[in-house]
């Protein structure tokens, strides 16, 4: 995985001198909340319900064991002994003081770690494919393309007053497992006469106006991925609304101009932009793409694995995919136990996955959107010992995929945004659903709660989504079927009216019946959502 | 470092409108949803441009800057309005070479935050060399 040289090295720990500096103001009362609260938010430092939210970069969701332990070591020194790992591949620690935010930054920094951009309307974290390097799949390791885009937005002059925050997700394989086309730039790899270029999606999100990127470009060559990226953003940031904030993020520009004419000013804009000799030579590429060689991984290794122990056979089975290597395997870590808060782990947790990854998985670790984490290069010999130290942390939940694979947002609980709670209601759903039997009969089913309009569960992409609202006081809760964030990519609709806490529960259980009665040979739920269509569902949720 | 701060008892800017239709000033205000484009056919007669930012959110003026140096525009550039102290090395890589903040800025805070950053991830409308031209010569 990508080293720090002196250059990035100097750049975080100015980073650090600066917002030390600024943190510094904002006590003395030199500067007013309005003013310091575009530069925290910029470091990722946001006002919650009860303390200051501190998001953490995980850049394109790859860590090592030496930043896992440092993530484990901010929660016990400065949080409440845990962290929430989020769906932008980040991690969150929602109760950090103010005043030790700068020491938490030199702390990171000490890892090759930072907050830069994980908030404000700037370009945010980089996110990608969490098997890049390690699927069977992928035409490439998507990787060296989002860290050469890291650096190149990493405090961009132009782009750091947006109309609204940017999201950038790169992926390489055609199973996307990166809601790629629901970003403001979904890029995938593709391959054309032997060469890797860049598909652009622009234009995607999710939020209160959801949509799905249209293609702008089929193919951007690697040597005009910055100057095609610095087009897409410069139009953006001239012509993007700024006179209402929701209707400021791109989806809304290229929704309103339209693809074509879109694609027609980013052209315009490309053609003079790589005049200007932006975009770094092959060499540099060439750098970064050394760094993520694969690992000396045995292809010799044992294919086999043994099944006899039953309850390990079942984890085997849900929550282990396939390597590109014979012998290995990629482990999904589930953080979602039956009555847990989905994303969370304790410091504890968070010391066993990295010493797991040191021991078995060559050092590296990933954070998925769906908020697991992963193991991507174990030998299936090591398998066994893996499972066994995982159950004994409470980390071994054979869901993944499942109904009780929950993403929620934080909602009421923390957010000050929220309408609604979403964190007791993924309980009592996972509760409800708590009998894996049941689970898995009703097989892959993705379930996403948001506490408000925002989106930040990804409800629109679950092929059950949860909307929590606030109806005159009340929490309530909407239903939403049909959705996806994968490859068949697609946004939900709403069923109907909406639910109480337990109603909505009781709904879902109707909708998954519904769905077993329904359903044809090899559906899964949502295909058979696909085929019969709403009516049917809505006839049995509400009568 | 800064090259200008603002000075009063110069050439008043005129608006983009009131230069485009027949003025001989050679100085003009730029509003942030005006087209720096426009100006570009009188880059050369031009000796200040000055860039409104109303609020500091609105970074439209950051792209104006970059596109008129990125013409060949070599007189003043100045960015007027919310500008605050933390914004200003952005500016001055956007090309930005004079600024006049409604609330004034310190001079100490203006010349720390301009030498906070020992080097640059990309190229940009200033002289910095990029990060990765000093990787690779």
């Amino acid at each position: 995985m990508y080293k720090y040289d002196e250059y990035d090295q100097a750049m975080v720990e100015a980073r650090v001198a600066e917002f030390s500096d600024q943190v510094r103001r904002r006590l003395a009362g030199e500067i007013t909340e309005d003013q310091f609260k575009p530069l925290r938010l910029m470091n990722g430092l946001y006002l919650q319900l009860h303390a200051y939210m501190l998001r953490v970069a995980v850049p394109y969701g790859t860590l090592d064991s030496r930043q896992m332990r440092m993530l484990a070591h901010i929660a016990r020194k400065y949080d409440r002994d845990y962290g929430h790992f989020t769906t932008r591949q980040n991690i969150q620690y929602n109760w950090i003081k103010l005043e030790d935010a700068p020491a938490i930054l030199a702390d990171l920094a000490s890892v090759e770690m930072h907050a830069i951009q994980t908030s404000g309307n700037c370009i945010r974290n980089i996110s990608s494919d969490q098997f890049a390097g390690a699927a069977a799949d992928e035409i490439t390791d998507p990787r060296p393309w989002a860290e050469l885009l890291r650096q190149w937005s990493s405090f961009h002059p132009e782009f750091s007053y947006l109309p609204r925050k940017f999201k950038i997700a790169v992926i390489a394989a055609e199973e996307d497992r990166a809601a790629m086309r629901l970003h403001d730039i979904g890029i995938q790899i593709v391959e054309k006469d032997g060469a890797h270029g860049a598909a652009f999606y622009v234009g995607g999100g999710m939020g209160r106006t959801p949509m799905i990127a249209p293609l702008i470009k089929d193919f951007v060559p690697l040597d005009d991925l910055l100057s095609y990226t610095e087009a897409c953003l410069r139009v953006y940031n001239r012509y993007g609304r700024r006179d209402n904030i929701y209707k400021a993020r791109i989806k809304i520009l290229v929704h309103e101009i339209g693809a074509d004419e879109y694609r027609r000013q980013v052209e315009e804009e490309f053609a003079h932009v790589k005049t200007l000799g932006i975009d770094p030579p092959r060499a540099e590429f060439d750098r970064i793409a050394a760094q993520f060689a694969p690992p000396p991984l045995d292809v010799s290794a044992p294919d086999d694995v043994d099944r006899s122990d039953p309850d390990f056979a079942v984890w085997l089975d849900q929550n282990v995919a396939a390597h590109k290597v014979p012998g290995h395997a990629i482990v999904t870590i589930s953080l979602k136990p039956v009555g847990g808060i989905p994303g969370d782990a304790s410091s504890a947790q968070i010391d066993l996955m990295a010493d797991l990854a040191e021991t078995y998985s060559h050092d590296e670790l990933r954070v998925t959107h769906a908020q697991n984490i992963v193991l991507p290069h174990v030998r299936k010999a090591d398998l066994h010992t893996i499972w066994q130290k995982l159950d004994e942390a409470g980390l071994a939940t054979p869901n993944l995929d499942l109904i009780s694979d929950i993403i929620a947002c934080p909602g009421l609980d923390y957010c000050s945004l929220a309408n609604a709670r979403s964190i007791p209601v993924a309980q009592k759903i996972a509760t409800r659903f708590a009998d894996l039997g049941r689970q898995k009969e009703l097989g892959e089913l993705k379930l996403k709660i948001s506490g408000c309009i925002n989106a930040c569960g990804h409800h629109h992409a679950g092929h059950i989504g949860i909307l929590g609202v606030d109806r005159k006081g009340t929490e309530n809760y909407q239903l939403l079927l049909g959705g996806s964030g994968a490859e068949d990519v697609s946004l939900g609709a709403i069923t109907g009216p909406g639910f109480d806490e337990d109603g909505i529960v009781d709904a879902i259980e109707r909708v998954t019946d519904k769905y077993l009665s329904e359903r044809a040979e090899g559906e899964r739920f949502v295909d058979t959502f696909r085929r019969v269509g709403m009516a049917p569902f809505k006839e049995a949720i509400y009568g | 470092m800064v090259e200008h701060l603002h000075v009063d008892g110069e050439e008043p800017c005129v608006t983009l409108d009131a230069f485009l239709s027949q003025s001989n000033a050679t100085a003009v205000r730029l509003e942030s949803d005006e087209d720096a484009r426009a100006l570009i056919p009188y880059l050369d007669r031009l000796k200040l441009i000055e860039i409104a930012f109303p609020a500091f959110r609105d970074g439209r003026g950051y792209s104006s800057a970059r596109i008129l140096r990125e013409a060949g525009y070599t007189g003043e550039l100045r960015a007027q309005g919310d500008v605050l102290v933390d914004q200003i090395a952005y500016m001055k890589r956007c090309g930005f070479d004079s600024f006049a903040a409604e609330k004034p800025l310190s001079a100490a805070d203006v010349d720390a935050a301009l030498a906070r950053w020992p080097h640059h991830y990309q190229g940009a409308a200033d002289a910095a060399v990029p990060i990765w031209k000093l990787r690779h010569g």
